[in-house]
């Protein structure tokens, strides 16, 4: 599967206009720092958007991702609670991550389930005991660590001033990056497309589809633990509602950037230029005082204009064909 | 075999809900009077439209996870019209709410039969444009108890025969829905269509319009839906019912409806809604925090699902299950 396509470069053009067009009508967007500072808002849907990329690919889906989210992030203020240091706070959020998403895995690949269901039931559930362990309250005042990691830059970590990437973003493009190479790479990454396009054909062909399936949900619940520390350092509390509805947003990211819904298809690049895109346009919505649900309607049409678009294309290239023969 | 299946289950989940509310009744008699069983009704009235239309899309394999964005819009489109026009009558009102639903519907239908689309990409896409559509409309404003339209408000607190009205629309939808799949062509084509989508096609059966047909009913009765919700709680403004579609679909698995298309039964549906009612309604009474009502939904889903995963596994797949499990055992 080619990492670099027509869509990626339909994508790449669509970011480049976006740039030129809000850098000259919105003055002040093209400022490094505001640059810079745009893309807190999107890091952690980001993380999350890689997560269900590759889950997308190979024919999965998880609801629950953000679910699992606000789980660890409550995991992370009970750390706290208890007494639990800063690498305890860490190791509660990564275990209950890995915990929510490995029951995810465990009753998709044991019983057979088809994932949607499966992580619309947990994402009432985990939500719900998000709700449940809090109530109405809301837990704060988490170590000084966590606040760097979600509002800090590197120059705060390696000095020179100039380095004004956020830690957050840079975390974003490390994973990116990882996951980039895995999916593109390697044969685990071959074998996650062949089981999108045809898991029957894989497991005949010697792939063990179940073990990588439930692999793969465990990894969607660690990404949504690492989600949830950037979050939760970043706003510094955490309330039961904590990223509620950000799945949607993250999937609309993985189908804008390219990856079939169906499984099989896409690419990490295409899904990274897509989390840039429509971070930047909510960004720049943002600096022209569109309202939030405004923006989320523009993001609705474009996502199915973005699905339209291909189609249209593909079908006018058959009429054409038809009417020349 | 399976219809014995799905009877069975149909009785467990009604024994299921009897258990419940004996329980809850003998801590709390209140929970059994009259009074409550109405309160129940009510509130799983407007679920119940809503289940049924979307049960029709979940036979065919789709989803819609627009419902919730359809109802809220199509609510304050017909509060702002009843704002505008206080002599309009109660009639037009009610067409009104199922010609705005319907073309949002239909809307969905066209994008996933025209383009050859996945519904649950152009649902997501069309849940996020609605939504914002109604604060287009509203310009961000709440329509208020005072400013909603008198018949709006009138409608679900009338009575008919000692029936509140709400429960009397869900009741006309439920019969009307249930002969459309058990008696008409039409219905069992839907059945037949979500079964094995291509031997629908080779049998002659019209996918596309019959989808178009799910996808705008589904979209008429979360207008008519929108309407009902305004007028109850009187109020309408852009989140109204936001997050509301994952309820209904849950209704729908509780109640036996299959994801993967071709299975359920409106009786089945309608228990999947009034467990829901029942356990929302069941526990303020016996003193749970209410935070508890999202966690029990969830866990019921899962275990339903479960439950239902030997019923829902087709005979056409048996073959690839078992070498399946040769492979597992070698």
């Amino acid at each position: 599967m080619k990492a670099w396509n027509t869509w990626e470069r339909v994508l790449l053009g669509l970011l480049v206009l976006l740039i030129v067009v809000f850098g000259i009508s919105q003055p002040g967007f093209l400022s490094p720092y505001a640059m810079a500072d745009s893309t807190f808002n999107f890091s952690e849907k980001g993380v999350l958007a890689l997560a269900l990329a590759l889950l997308i690919v190979t024919g999965e889906i998880d609801l629950s991702i953000a679910a699992i989210l606000a789980l660890c992030s409550l995991a992370m203020g009970f750390a706290m609670r208890a007494g639990a240091g800063s690498a305890g706070m860490v190791a509660a959020a990564v275990a209950t991550g890995a915990m929510a998403g490995f029951l995810n895995g465990w009753l998709v690949t044991r019983y057979r389930l088809p994932s949607i269901v499966v992580t619309i039931g947990t994402l009432s559930l985990y939500r719900g005991l998000a709700m449940v362990a809090l109530g109405d309250q809301a837990m704060s005042g988490y170590p000084e660590a966590f606040s760097i990691l979600g509002n800090g830059y590197l120059a705060d970590l390696f000095g020179p001033a100039w380095l004004i990437v956020p830690i957050e973003f840079a975390i974003l493009l490390l994973c990116a990056g990882g996951v980039g190479v895995v999916l593109h790479r390697t044969v685990l990454g071959r074998r996650l497309y062949a089981i999108g396009a045809n898991p029957v054909a894989s497991r005949f062909s010697g792939i063990e589809v179940d073990r990588y399936r439930l692999g793969l949900f465990v990894f969607s619940g660690l990404m949504a633990a690492l989600a949830a520390l950037m979050l939760t350092g970043r706003i510094g509390s955490t309330r039961p509602n904590i990223a509620m509805g950000w799945e949607l947003d993250a999937i609309t990211m993985v189908i804008l950037g390219g990856v079939a819904i169906e499984g099989g298809r896409g690419s990490i690049v295409g899904t990274m230029l897509a989390v840039l895109l429509l971070g930047l346009f909510t960004f720049a919505m943002g600096m022209a005082n569109v309202s939030g649900i405004v923006m989320s309607m523009i993001v609705g049409v474009l996502l199915i204009v973005a699905m339209v678009l291909p189609r249209l294309r593909s079908s006018f290239a058959i009429f054409r064909s038809r009417a020349g023969t | 075999m399976k219809q014995l299946l799905q009877a069975r289950r149909e009785w467990l989940l009604l024994a299921i809900i009897g258990v419940i509310a004996l329980a809850v009744g003998a801590r709390a008699p209140v929970f059994l009077s009259w009074r409550n069983g109405m309160d129940i009704a009510n509130d799983s009235a407007i679920l119940a439209i809503l289940v049924m239309g979307q049960m029709g899309v979940l036979l065919t394999r789709g989803i819609d996870l627009s419902v919730a964005s359809n109802l809220a819009l199509t609510g304050m489109v017909c509060a702002l019209v009843g704002r505008a026009m206080p002599g309009v009558p109660i009639g037009v009102l009610l067409l009104l709410a199922l010609a705005v639903g319907a073309a949002l519907g239909s809307l969905n239908g066209w994008l996933i039969t025209r383009f050859d689309l996945p519904p649950i990409v152009v649902t997501l896409g069309t849940l996020s444009a609605f939504r914002g559509a109604i604060f287009v409309a509203s310009k961000g404003a709440w329509i208020s108890d005072q400013d909603i339209h008198v018949a709006i408000k009138g409608l679900p607190r009338e009575q008919w025969l000692g029936l509140p009205a709400l429960v009397w629309f869900a009741l006309v939808v439920l019969v009307v829905w249930a002969v459309f799949l058990k008696l008409r062509r039409e219905g069992r084509e839907l059945y037949a269509l979500g079964g094995n989508p291509h031997a629908a096609q080779y049998v002659g059966i019209p996918v596309k319009s019959r989808l178009m047909l799910v996808y705008t009913l589904s979209g008429m009765l979360a207008g008519l839906a929108g309407l009902l919700w305004v007028g109850r709680y009187s109020i309408a403004y852009t989140e109204l019912a936001s997050g509301y579609e994952l309820t209904v679909v849950a209704a729908c698995v509780i109640g036996g409806v299959s994801i993967g298309g071709g299975v359920g039964s409106v009786l089945g549906a309608a228990l999947g809604v009034l467990f829901i009612g029942v356990v929302n309604g069941a526990l303020p009474v016996i003193q749970v925090s209410p935070f508890w009502q999202q966690a029990i939904a969830g866990a019921v889903i899962l275990i339903s699902v479960m439950v239902n995963a030997r019923a829902e596994r087709r005979g056409g797949r048996l073959i690839l299950e078992r070498v399946d499990m040769k492979g597992r055992a070698a």
